[in-house]
């Protein structure tokens, strides 16, 4: 592993840190829990690792800890973003009795 | 082009489309399409992966794809939204088994296999990190979610120099993970600091109680979020970096939140020194002091000819599951004239956010739902504050007792309403032990009961009046 490399991640570690900072920050508290379970699901990109380690075939173990992995990963895939999508689809802003009034007034929490 | 362009292609895609995704969470208008792109994302990640040259078997991925999709599909589809906390603790030991479980088998190969070279002094900083938060999460968030389902006491175990003891283990554990980067091939004080990490796990939620949930989950994301950005580190994978680092920066900005809305530090939050509110420090006893109860009669009354209400929804709304009665119950109201508005603390329930996604599942308009900051001026003008299973965030305590492990903690300022009805299954303490001064206040009303039923019996009532 060259040092050059090394520091090549850190910049991007460092820089989607930074834009992940920047965004999350703004995100409303009406929306912290979708927040969670979406930053969950999309962190179970693990699951590219584990399919390395998975199919690479490099002894029974990794095999095994790799399917294990890629089982536990999948189903934060699948499951996150379900359940995601399920909570982002109830929340309604203008439609529904007084809703417009309450909008109106600006003190909406967006 | 070759093989390992197109998987590095497909990942460049993922980043974007995750990216993207994220920043959409800063408006509900926007969030529900750009998760959308960011599930694209992750399916053309895990496509792309197929391509990489290294994999020479496909069975057992596909297996563990299967396995996990099977899993996965009844915890997005089938849990229901009063039991978010727990669904997202047991997704946060998922996603760091993954990412310990990968860790150790990197570290056992680089010494085990034909012609391995051992692990480098900076991999290993990098797997180290991977294991120590993967394996801690696994347990601790298991934990989390034992206490939130009910299967381990909610109750906060507490025993002589758990601190010390746990922050002890926290340092050898930090020791051993030093002296492995100097040290790599020092393979017994790997696997022993996985345990350690595995055991401080349980150790480190063992002390917490229902109320400082909010916290440990937020806590918990982070901490997910670092071991997948390790796991990149380790394997030299960008996209694991940067969703790892957007999904840390997640937790991290949540647990700012909800240590502040606490009236916490962060650094107490981050040695989970929080629990441990003193329970002799109850300042104020309720002795001689008498409730005053309503009868459902009365309280309907008074909602049915109340101009603004202000509903107030804690814990108790998720544990009865009437979120459906509240919506009922406020329609009513508005359709004899009068105005409702919802109060959400930002610490109201187990997790960040809760409240909001229990109303709008009941189709209550977000644009009705307001913060601490929003609300607090109003309730002075509020006819009725209507407080459904909320006891903490709504102490005066907080403000009037410097004695009260709460005190300074920002609360709702519902004894500013010209009344107050408390709904509650009965008089015992909130999560934080402590006596609540606001029930024994001459214009709070008790009606208490089991909050679906209570209003069950509010609707009927109002339907007559």
């Amino acid at each position: 592993m060259n040092t050059v490399m090394w520091f090549a991640e850190l910049y991007i570690a460092l820089l989607a840190g930074f834009v992940g900072y920047q965004m999350i920050a703004r995100v409303p508290p009406l929306l912290h829990t979708p927040l969670m379970a979406a930053t969950n699901a999309i962190d179970a990109i693990t699951v590219v690792g584990a399919m390395v380690l998975a199919g690479r075939g490099h002894g029974w173990l990794a095999t095994v800890l790799g399917t294990i992995a890629v089982a536990s990963a999948m189903s934060n895939v699948v499951g996150g973003f379900l359940i995601t999508d399920r909570m982002l689809a109830m929340f309604r802003g203008g439609s529904g009795n007084g809703a417009a009034k309450a909008a109106s007034n600006g003190r909406g929490m967006h | 082009m070759s093989r390992d362009t197109i998987v590095l292609a497909a990942y460049f895609v993922s980043s974007i489309l995750f990216i993207l995704g994220v920043k959409s969470m800063t408006h509900p208008d926007s969030a529900r399409r750009g998760m959308q792109y960011a599930a694209l994302g992750m399916a053309v990640a895990i496509l792309g992966t197929l391509f990489l040259h290294d994999i020479i078997t496909y069975k057992w991925i596909v297996i563990g794809l299967i396995a996990g999709s099977i899993i996965g599909y009844p915890l997005g589809m089938w849990v229901p939204m009063t039991a978010m906390p727990e669904r997202i603790a047991i997704s946060h030991t998922f996603g760091s088994l993954a990412a310990a479980l990968v860790g150790i088998a990197e570290y056992y190969n680089a010494y085990h296999l034909t012609g391995a070279t051992g692990v480098g002094h900076a991999e290993m900083a990098a797997l180290g990190l991977e294991v120590l938060f993967g394996s801690l999460t696994v347990t601790g968030s298991f934990m989390a979610c034992g206490k939130l389902q009910g299967f381990i006491s909610e109750r906060s175990v507490i025993y002589p120099y758990q601190n010390e003891t746990n922050i002890g283990m926290f340092v050898i554990a930090v020791l051993m993970f030093l002296f492995l980067i100097i040290a790599p091939g020092a393979q017994v004080v790997f696997y022993a600091m996985t345990l350690l990490a595995v055991l401080l796990g349980v150790l480190m939620v063992l002390p917490i109680g229902g109320a400082d949930m909010p916290v440990l989950l937020s806590l918990f994301n982070a901490y997910t979020g670092l071991a997948a950005a390790a796991t990149g580190f380790a394997l030299n994978n960008y996209v694991l970096i940067i969703t790892g680092a957007l999904d840390g920066a997640s937790g991290f900005i949540l647990s700012i939140a909800m240590s502040k809305a606490m009236n916490r530090s962060f650094t107490n939050v981050l040695f989970g020194a929080f629990g441990s509110a003193t329970e002799g420090a109850v300042a104020r006893s309720a002795e001689g002091l008498a409730v005053h109860p309503i009868t459902v009669e009365d309280a309907a009354l008074q909602l049915a000819y109340a101009r603004e209400v202000i509903i107030v929804p804690g814990y108790g709304m998720a544990v009865a599951q009437c979120q459906h009665q509240v919506r009922e119950l406020t329609d009513l109201i508005e359709r004899r004239g009068g105005e409702v508005k919802f109060a959400i603390h930002p610490v109201a329930g187990r997790m960040p956010g809760h409240m909001n996604v229990l109303l709008a599942e009941v189709d209550i308009p977000y644009a009705r739902l307001y913060g601490m900051e929003d609300i607090n001026p109003e309730f002075p003008q509020a006819d009725v504050a209507l407080v459904i299973g909320a006891n903490d965030v709504v102490n005066p305590a907080a403000k009037d007792e410097p004695g009260s492990p709460i005190y300074g903690m920002p609360i709702l300022n519902v004894e500013d309403a010209r009344s107050v009805i408390v709904l509650k299954r009965s008089m015992n303490k909130g999560f934080a032990g402590i006596e609540n001064d606001l029930f024994y206040r001459d214009k709070t009303f008790m009606l208490f009961g089991d909050a679906k039923d209570s209003l069950g019996k509010l609707i009927s009532e109002m339907k007559n009046a």
